[in-house]
């Protein structure tokens, strides 16, 4: 694995056992996280985007099941681990931010205690006292003041509790935070500041962060590259200002069209026609076909693989030569 | 289209109207809701319960045939506003005037014989829709209580025709689907059937795209103003999303913690607000282009308690122009330029 890359998904497909059969949430998707960067992770509700960012850390349970792949962190592949030995990468070394910070906070304890108790737990070495104190010093770099640090949940804004659970991701010097949908139940001037923060955190801890969102403009203002999911697929990944600027797969251009701009004066929405599918029940060949404008009949048949297009940026498009190249691999072989 | 139920109204309930243009009049109207409290702390604040002050002092008129924008934070007031409109709630003070009408002073025949005329469009199509009652038969329900005239047979014919309208082909087919049969911009659809159906004037949409997928947006929106035109609609669009309502609105009203801080042509609005709250809004909306920057600082803090609001203006603790005054005396709102009215003391500092 190349140095620069922190975590590196191979071939990951996440399943659903259901009584209607199994659904794959997540469908043999690759992806690398580099070190240091902020990758958007985007797409509509139901597209996996979720299911994958808990498959980083083994989370799921129930009738979820990472059925195939690896997921190389840091130099090891976490799915060889037992599945005992996670809780130990969980929290201190990858953080997880979820959109509702008052279901992650425990509300019969106080804010102080959620610090300490993970900086104990992972680091039992430290006191007490020496971990209150770098718990001060966090939520005050955070922009919480400090006699909060004794503050229950339900006494803090949304804003602020937001700023706590990031504090509790970094109090262990996380190496990778899986933010999902972190902004959601923000007011957009909270989530404005909330979004410059992790920005700063970036800098300044040298922190990688997946930023898993339905929000386009969130992805556009602070991420460095994006990450396009649709019906369990990755279908485009590239450096942000690259896949703004020319998106290659057609999902990605009329997403990109459709999405409102408070900025942009005249410009009409773009309508893409039809639904999402039903993951159950998914179409064959590429599953962007019934919706896409520009659909030939290997798009009905096979499955596209996500290939270089041009420089850094990734597409799963049949449009392309180098997709269409490993068509022909296959059929030769 | 089949006649609308005709709506009792005596010369005394009639009210003159200021201009014939006007569909809604929103005067003064105040909601309070009781704080609930323990049994000790109601004894000993008797006949003084706290209350939120969800709208406080609210006034702005609709015209016929327009998307009026209604945007705000949570907790803003501006799905309760959607809801008074429509006497769905009852006001604290104040008065809507709907076509003419005052509405708090129908009874509840008239009121009922009026909701003909004026429907509602939740966020979540699933939850608006009985998950036992066929697609049909949702819309349907209130055709039979207001279209008494019509045969049964008519009433289907009136269905097939108005599911065909918001763009459920075959009509046929989707009759007799349950709710969770068809997707979600399916069902959102089904919602403005049903809203549709008694042929109405005024359609209050209470954040109606917030549950769809973006792909899918557009195509509401877009299937939104094609009703509006055909049906002689007019929009009460209350959202939170400013970006979406740049879209589709031809006036807005901005809201913080139940006042109102500007009212305006969209357009003005968007391009020379007239209050800071307004402004910092405005910037804080994510952009999608990513050689786009945020320049201006956001202002500090979050929404206060609705309890309690700041005395003064609202929005001073977190205002970047309050002076001493801001603090003491309420703005009142004030047409600062031609329809484009303020509620800020200095706003004649924010004109370019």
């Amino acid at each position: 694995m190349p140095e620069d890359i922190l975590y590196s998904i191979r071939h990951l497909t996440v399943e659903y056992t259901t009584r209607a059969g199994t659904v794959p949430a997540v469908d043999d998707v690759s992806l690398d996280i580099r070190r240091g960067e902020i990758l958007g992770l985007v797409g509509e509700s139901g597209c996996g985007k979720s299911t994958l960012g808990k498959g980083l850390m083994r989370l799921h349970t129930g009738p979820a099941k990472i059925t195939q792949g690896e997921l190389w962190f840091d130099g090891r592949d976490l799915m060889t681990l037992p599945l005992d030995e996670m809780p130990e990468i969980r929290g201190a070394e990858i953080g997880m931010v979820f959109q509702d910070p008052m279901t992650s906070l425990n509300p019969v304890q106080r804010i102080s205690d959620h610090l300490t108790e993970t900086i104990q737990t992972h680091e039992p070495e430290v006191s007490e006292k020496e971990a209150r104190k770098r718990s001060e010093v966090l939520i005050e770099r955070l922009g919480i003041r400090r006699e909060r640090i004794t503050d229950y949940p339900h006494q803090m804004s949304g804003g602020m509790r937001q700023r706590v659970m990031i504090s509790l991701a970094l109090a262990l010097r996380t190496k990778l935070v899986i933010a999902d949908e972190p902004t959601t139940s923000l007011d957009v001037i909270v989530e404005a500041k909330f979004l410059d923060l992790l920005k700063e955190l970036q800098k300044e801890f040298g922190l990688t962060i997946l930023l898993i969102t339905h929000n386009i403009g969130v992805v556009a203002e602070i991420s460095d590259r994006i990450a396009v999911m649709y019906a369990a697929k990755m279908m485009e990944v590239g450096d942000v200002k690259d896949v703004f600027a020319q998106p290659k797969h057609p999902y990605t251009q009329g997403l990109l069209r459709s999405v409102p701009n408070i900025k942009l004066d005249g410009a009409e929405l773009y309508k893409m026609a039809g639904a999402p599918p039903d993951l159950s029940h998914p179409p064959a060949g590429c599953r962007f076909h019934p919706r896409c404008p520009f659909v030939m009949d290997i798009c009905k048949e096979q499955t596209p693989p996500l290939e270089v297009i041009e420089g850094n940026q990734l597409a799963a498009c049949w449009l392309y030569p180098s997709v269409m190249a490993k068509r022909q691999e296959a059929s030769h072989a | 289209m089949p006649e609308t139920p005709s709506v009792g109204t005596n010369a005394l309930q009639r009210e003159a109207s200021t201009s014939t243009n006007e569909l809604v009049r929103v005067e003064h109207v105040s909601k309070f809701f009781p704080v609930q409290t323990g049994l000790f702390a109601s004894l000993m604040n008797r006949g003084n319960v706290p209350s939120v002050r969800a709208v406080d002092d609210v006034s702005f008129t609709i015209h016929k045939g327009e998307v009026f924008g209604l945007a705000g934070e949570s907790g803003s007031g501006k799905s309760t506003i959607g809801r008074l409109v429509l006497r769905l709630l009852e006001a604290t003070a104040g008065k809507v005037i709907f076509d003419g009408v005052d509405l708090g002073k129908l009874s509840g025949g008239e009121m009922r014989r009026m909701r003909a005329r004026m429907q509602i469009v939740f966020q979540d199509p699933l939850a608006s829709l009985n998950p036992r009652m066929t697609l049909g038969q949702a819309i349907d329900h209130p055709a039979k209580i207001h279209l008494t005239k019509l045969s049964t047979d008519e009433r289907k014919k009136r269905i097939y025709d108005i599911l065909s309208a918001v763009g459920m082909n075959p009509a046929k087919a989707f009759y007799d689907l349950y709710p969770h049969q068809i997707s979600g911009g399916q069902r959102q659809r089904v919602v403005l059937a049903r809203a549709l159906v008694t042929n109405p004037a005024l359609i209050v949409a209470d954040e109606p795209i917030a549950m769809a997928d973006v792909s899918v947006r557009a195509l509401l929106l877009d299937l939104m103003m094609k009703l509006k035109e055909e049906f002689n609609l007019t929009y009460l669009f209350i959202t939170h999303d400013l970006a979406t309502a740049k879209y589709v609105c031809n006036r807005i009203a901005i809201l913080y913690l139940g006042k109102l801080c500007e009212v305006g042509p969209l357009r003005d609005v968007y391009e020379s607000s007239v209050h800071p709250y307004t402004h910092a809004l405005l910037e804080a909306v994510p952009v999608p282009d990513p050689t786009h920057r945020r320049t201006e600082a956001m202002p500090a803090g979050e929404i206060p308690n609705a309890i309690n609001p700041p005395p003064g203006c609202h929005y001073h603790p977190r205002c970047p122009m309050a002076r001493p005054n801001c603090s003491v005396d309420e703005p009142p709102l004030r047409e600062l330029l031609p329809q484009h009215f303020t509620a800020c003391h200095y706003a004649e500092e924010l004109l370019k």
